[in-house]
């Protein structure tokens, strides 16, 4: 399978900087998540192949880490973090809010596939809270009205 | 980007760069930056380790362990090549301060990684930051090639002879990575599962090779030390915890934000003055003094001072520094649910009083909040978490269960407002069958 020249170059600088090919292994996958959309059986194979790795062992280390699915996802992976600091400042709101907007629940996709919504753990914005990520992009201090124009504005990038 | 805050008791040695462009490698050259490695490099490793020991400077990931004696146990003769590693997955709920030293100031980390390296032997070090924060991996894959381009890392680093080469590594989204020997694990490409110890990370580390791994804060003191000097450092904080440390203040607070103050700075001091206080016209009902997996102090816990040793005597810990308020509008068996929910998505299953206890403890809270709790159940919680001490490979267990035995201890009366059928008295109604759709 074919991979972006961003990617094959970021891949090639990478493996030789650990005595072993496999420690290349976890950000390998998220690269790779990115451009396709999710780990896909074909990517999982040719991974496994280039890591000289079997396919079981590359979804076994899939299975533990949190951001990455062998599931496609929508465009826009909205991931909205409602642990304490987040909660006290009225984190769920805005997920239930997002929920409603959206018309799905958490890790559901909208039907246009522009949109999933998930509700994530501590994201490292404790201190700009309420905040939620949409795929790597960090928006903080959200109020209701805030999280609109941000959905919308994805929207907008998602239709053009 | 994140925001940035100012209070004038602020004492600013690690965010000293924060907001000037260090990201530039020529900024920061201009703010004395790369000046501390090439210090280093005329030192004995010796000195450099006695230097770090004498700043007091501890362990910013949670732990307060003496850094310079964590790299003295590195041997000096090792067959197998050495390494450093630093600890940037930051994921401890209420913790954001290495998110700004990396985007703010990636070269001090690349410094502080370099002269750990010198100290110990090392001729490489890996930068591992947490999956979320690409933005920072980009900020800091840039800064690295900047360097090389220097000539500062790699061969023949500032022309010492001397070959030191670091690399940066991304996660996936793990927070028992943050912990040492699953760190690790995460880096050699595998799950990131606790390894026994001993051996520790000193004598058997990275790829079977003694390594010294140190959160990103620690790191990015140790130029500062290098240069000021430990006992500079020392004396900025209290006796057996120099220097600063950044405070994430975050919650129900008028103002917050990371600060940076001094070790030993009074938490209700930090709340009530640096913090602007707690909005709305509301009390406090609870501080969380270090990251969620510090025992929770209440209203009349809060005159201490935040050292390691202090907090550890009133019964909590100063932990990563994320200081996380929480006003008497909150539901404290909803904030211990929440926490409980967060650990038991985090644990691997490796240990079974985690897996277990983080799952029944969810489960019995969870009765709680929804006004289902047994009297007799307040008890249990406690025996439980109690049960999960010291059980574990690693520390995620304790991590869960000893802010449920303070929340248990400290607000019972709250635990008993959830019995026998009473619906929480802090939300609205219907709101908690509503969140139960979202219970991942």
């Amino acid at each position: 399978m074919r991979f972006s020249d961003e990617f094959e170059a970021r891949f090639a600088e990478m493996v030789p900087h650990y005595p072993t090919k496999r420690s290349a292994l976890v950000p390998t996958l998220l690269y790779a998540q990115d451009e396709v959309g999710f780990l896909s059986d074909e990517v999982i194979a040719e991974l496994a192949g280039r890591l000289d790795l079997t396919e079981l062992e590359v979804r076994n280390v899939i299975s533990y880490y949190s951001m990455l699915t062998t599931k496609p996802r929508g465009k826009f992976n909205v991931q909205v973090c409602t642990n304490i600091s987040c909660m006290v400042r009225g984190g769920e709101e805005i997920l239930r809010h997002c929920a409603k907007k959206l018309g799905v629940g958490n890790k559901g996709t909208t039907p246009d596939g522009l949109f999933t919504l998930e509700e994530v753990e501590c994201i490292g914005a404790c201190s700009w809270a309420p905040a939620a990520q949409v795929n790597y992009d960090f928006h903080e201090n959200l109020t209701t009205e805030k999280i609109d124009k941000v959905l919308d504005e994805y929207r907008k990038k998602g239709t053009q | 980007m994140a925001d940035l805050v100012s209070h004038p008791d602020e004492v600013k040695v690690v965010s000293r760069r924060f907001g000037k462009g260090a990201t530039n490698i020529d900024r920061y050259l201009e703010l004395d930056g790369y000046k501390a490695v090439q210090k280093a490099l005329g030192m004995e490793p010796e000195a450099i380790i006695n230097e770090v020991k004498n700043s007091g400077l501890r362990g910013r990931g949670g732990a307060g362990f003496s850094t310079g004696m964590k790299w003295s146990f590195v041997p000096k003769q090792s067959a197998k090549p050495k390494y450093v590693l630093c600890n940037g997955d930051e994921s401890e709920p209420g913790t954001c301060k290495d998110r700004l030293i990396f985007e703010h100031d990636p070269h001090s980390v690349i410094e502080g990684v370099m002269i750990a390296a010198l100290a110990v032997g090392a001729a490489s070090g890996y930068i591992y930051i947490r999956g979320e924060y690409r933005y920072l991996s980009n900020i800091m894959q840039e800064a690295i090639r900047d360097a090389y381009a220097k000539g500062f890392v790699g061969k023949n680093i500032f022309g010492s002879g001397r070959n030191l080469d670091i690399y940066w590594h991304g996660g996936a989204g793990a927070y028992e990575v943050g912990e040492e020997s699953a760190l690790m694990e995460s880096l050699e490409g595998k799950r990131g599962i606790p390894r026994i110890r001993p051996p520790f990370p000193a004598v058997v580390g990275l790829w079977g090779g003694p390594t010294v791994i140190n959160n990103a804060e620690t790191l990015a003191n140790v130029p500062h030390i290098i240069l000021g000097g430990g006992e500079w450092y020392a004396k900025l904080g209290t006796p057996k915890n120099g220097g600063t440390r950044l405070f994430c203040l975050s919650g129900n607070i008028a103002k917050p934000g990371v600060y940076e103050l001094p070790m030993g700075y009074n938490l209700r001091k930090m709340i009530y003055e640096v913090g602007g206080g707690i909005p709305n016209g509301r009390g406090l009902k609870a501080v969380v003094p270090g990251g969620s997996s510090c025992p929770a102090l209440t209203e009349d816990e809060i005159d201490v001072a935040m050292d390691f040793d202090s907090v550890a005597k009133a019964g909590s810990m100063l932990g990563s520094g994320g200081v996380v308020v929480v006003d008497d509008a909150q539901c404290i068996v909803k904030f211990a649910l929440r926490t409980m929910k967060f650990y038991k998505h985090e644990s691997c299953g490796w240990c079974i009083p985690c897996r277990e206890g983080t799952d029944w403890l969810e489960k019995t809270l969870t009765r709680f909040h929804k006004g289902g709790g047994l009297r007799k159940d307040i008890d249990n919680m406690q025996y439980l978490a109690e049960n999960m001490l010291g059980r574990t490979f690693c520390p995620l267990g304790d991590a869960a269960a000893m802010p449920t035995i303070a929340f248990v201890k400290k607000f019972r009366k709250e635990f008993e407002d959830h019995l026998e059928g009473r619906p929480c008295p802090f939300e609205k109604e219907g709101a908690v069958e509503e969140l139960e759709v979202f219970s991942h």
